[in-house]
């Protein structure tokens, strides 16, 4: 297991695909002095072809968990395990999976199946475990609006850490407990975060300075070059819906799988 | 301390759900009282129904304390008619500090005015409110012929003061036995929540549970619908909802909300005395492991 220590981190969620941002977001982070780059999972799903998001993962070296994508993708499933309860968000997510199954070639997919379940690395002297749904499940959706103290308290103590990092629900959110514990959700490369916006965010996660009770964390948004990855995703035959997201900022599918706060701030 | 009731039910032959972890806790507020005695209710909740009392602000709080040392995720309330509970706001209110929250109701007696105090109460918390309104059918005669006069309009008005004030609720729908698909039954109450002005229709369709009055409205189980041994074998228990949850009532704590009115489901007066296996007895059971039931979800 990996227990390098670093005092400046950055934390990639899911990229779905999104070589362009992934491009940018690497830069960005080397540009704000990250030491290091993890990948919390995902690499393919609602974008272009999928082989290049991972081509340029392991061309950089950047280490990385398993998401539900990838170990279905790997095992050549029928379905990508996201953990959609709603007709309509599986429809959208079956168009997605069934069109990166398909185009995710050999070596990508031997790529994929080096992926790690968990991380565990240090930021200053705290343990953190990078993941991507939660510790305890792949495709557990863990929203602002719906992860409570006590949970989360309970999760960092069946983990041993303290911060716990996730991505899978592609909003990024952060909840510290009073002695600094926390947990945070790093959000998504791969489309933006239903706020109107075209960027897309990662986390960076700083060493505690002292006095402090926990790592910082900063959210930091990647302008990319959206345009071209939407006429990628025209060029493919992907769905409308999806590039209308990339244009706009705006989630148009998966939608029912989000809780009513976070329903509530996006336009549809 | 009270001999949990469910290590009586250890028949032979009776598959057991493993325990996982409690992840959701369930508050019958309403007990089985409610101003409905609907005729496919697997509870058989009505006005004079007092197997279960309407939980009390303290019982609740007690519950809480114990679900939040145990870490739970997420919380549920429902009845009988939770809004039938004179301290159904200050319970909502004590949950929502806590965590996300789901309320069940029939939707009658949601007003303009309580809808906004709910609104209050959802803008007031960190975390997620979320509403389900039962209804049967977008036919009023057909709804109403189940769940009583008056019943269709008076729940549309309770959908309407909800959206109103920015609360848009979701559907419960009961499969009766009129040939409808799930996806007529979706579309058409989409559209129907549309004109009451919801912009964003959710509608979960439920499998009808053959218990309580179901049983006398349609039929009960044959003896064929009950779980076994075969149907456990290499199956998730997560995909059965007594595998991460409990239902709390004002007599203590029982399986789920499904077996609240049979004493067999009641497993202890405190939630720690019901993390443990439960034995899957009733043909509800075997409904929730066949169409995936989870009443939250």
């Amino acid at each position: 297991m990996d227990e390098r220590a670093f005092d400046r981190v950055a934390l990639f969620g899911g990229i779905y695909s999104n070589h362009v941002a992934l491009r940018e977001a690497i830069r960005a982070a080397r540009a704000r002095g990250a030491q290091a780059i993890y990948f919390l999972g995902d690499a393919g799903g609602f974008g272009p072809h999928p082989d290049r998001a991972v081509e340029i993962l392991a061309g950089e070296g950047i280490p990385g968990v398993a998401g539900n994508y990838d170990l279905a993708v790997v095992r050549g499933d029928a379905e990508c395990g996201c953990g959609y309860t709603d007709p309509r968000d599986n429809h959208y997510a079956q168009v997605s999976y069934d069109y990166t199954l398909r185009r995710t070639g050999a070596a990508a997919r031997a790529h994929l199946a080096t992926l790690a379940p968990a991380i565990r690395i240090r930021v200053g002297d705290r343990r953190a475990l990078l993941c991507h749904g939660s510790p305890r499940r792949v495709n557990e959706f863990l929203w602002e609006s719906t992860t409570p103290r006590a949970f989360i308290d309970k999760l960092l103590a069946d983990a041993e850490a303290d911060v716990i990092a996730c991505t899978h629900t592609g909003i990024h959110w952060r909840r510290a407990l009073d002695d600094g514990r926390q947990i945070v959700n790093v959000g998504a490369l791969g489309r933006p975060a239903n706020d109107g916006r075209t960027e897309v965010w990662f986390a960076l996660l700083e060493a505690p300075a002292a006095g402090d009770r926990g790592p910082t964390v900063e959210f930091v948004p990647v302008a990319y070059d959206y345009k071209t990855l939407a006429r990628e995703m025209a060029e493919e035959s992907l769905p409308p819906e999806f590039i209308e997201t990339i244009l706009t900022g705006w989630w148009t599918t998966c939608l029912e799988i989000l809780p009513p706060k976070e329903r509530a701030r996006g336009k549809f | 301390m009270t001999a949990p009731a469910a290590a009586s039910v250890r028949d032979a032959g009776v598959p057991e759900v493993a325990f996982v972890e409690i992840d959701t806790l369930w508050f019958q507020a309403g007990g089985t009282l409610c101003n409905l005695a609907c005729a496919h209710c697997f509870i058989s909740c009505s006005p004079t129904n007092h197997t279960h009392e309407m939980m009390s602000l303290a019982q609740v709080l007690g519950f809480l304390d114990e679900a939040e040392r145990l870490g739970v995720r997420d919380y549920g309330v429902t009845g009988g008619e939770p809004f039938l509970n004179v301290e159904i706001f200050e319970i909502l209110e004590a949950i929502l500090a806590r965590g996300p929250l789901l309320v069940l109701t029939n939707g009658m007696p949601i007003t303009r005015a309580s809808a906004e105090r709910l609104a209050r109460l959802a803008a007031a918390s960190e975390y997620s409110l979320d509403v389900r309104i039962s209804l049967e059918s977008t036919d009023e005669a057909a709804n109403d012929a189940v769940r009583g006069a008056g019943c269709y309009r008076k729940a549309l008005d309770g959908v309407a003061h909800l959206a109103a004030v920015g609360i848009e609720p979701g559907i419960a729908v009961t499969r009766l036995d009129d040939g409808s698909t799930n996806a007529e039954i979706v579309a058409s109450f989409g559209a129907l929540l549309r004109e009451r002005g919801v912009s964003r229709p959710r509608i979960k369709v439920f499998e009808p549970f053959r218990i309580g009055a179901e049983a006398a409205r349609a039929r009960g189980y044959d003896s064929a619908e009950r779980v076994t041994a075969d149907m456990m074998a290499g199956f998730d228990p997560r995909g059965l909802q007594c595998s991460t949850s409990r239902m709390a009532t004002e007599r203590g704590v029982w399986v789920c909300p499904i077996l609240v009115n049979e004493e067999r489901g009641r497993m202890g007066a405190t939630l720690a005395e019901t993390l443990r296996s439960f034995p899957l007895y009733s043909g509800a059971c075997w409904t929730c492991h066949r169409f995936g039931v989870s009443c939250r979800a």
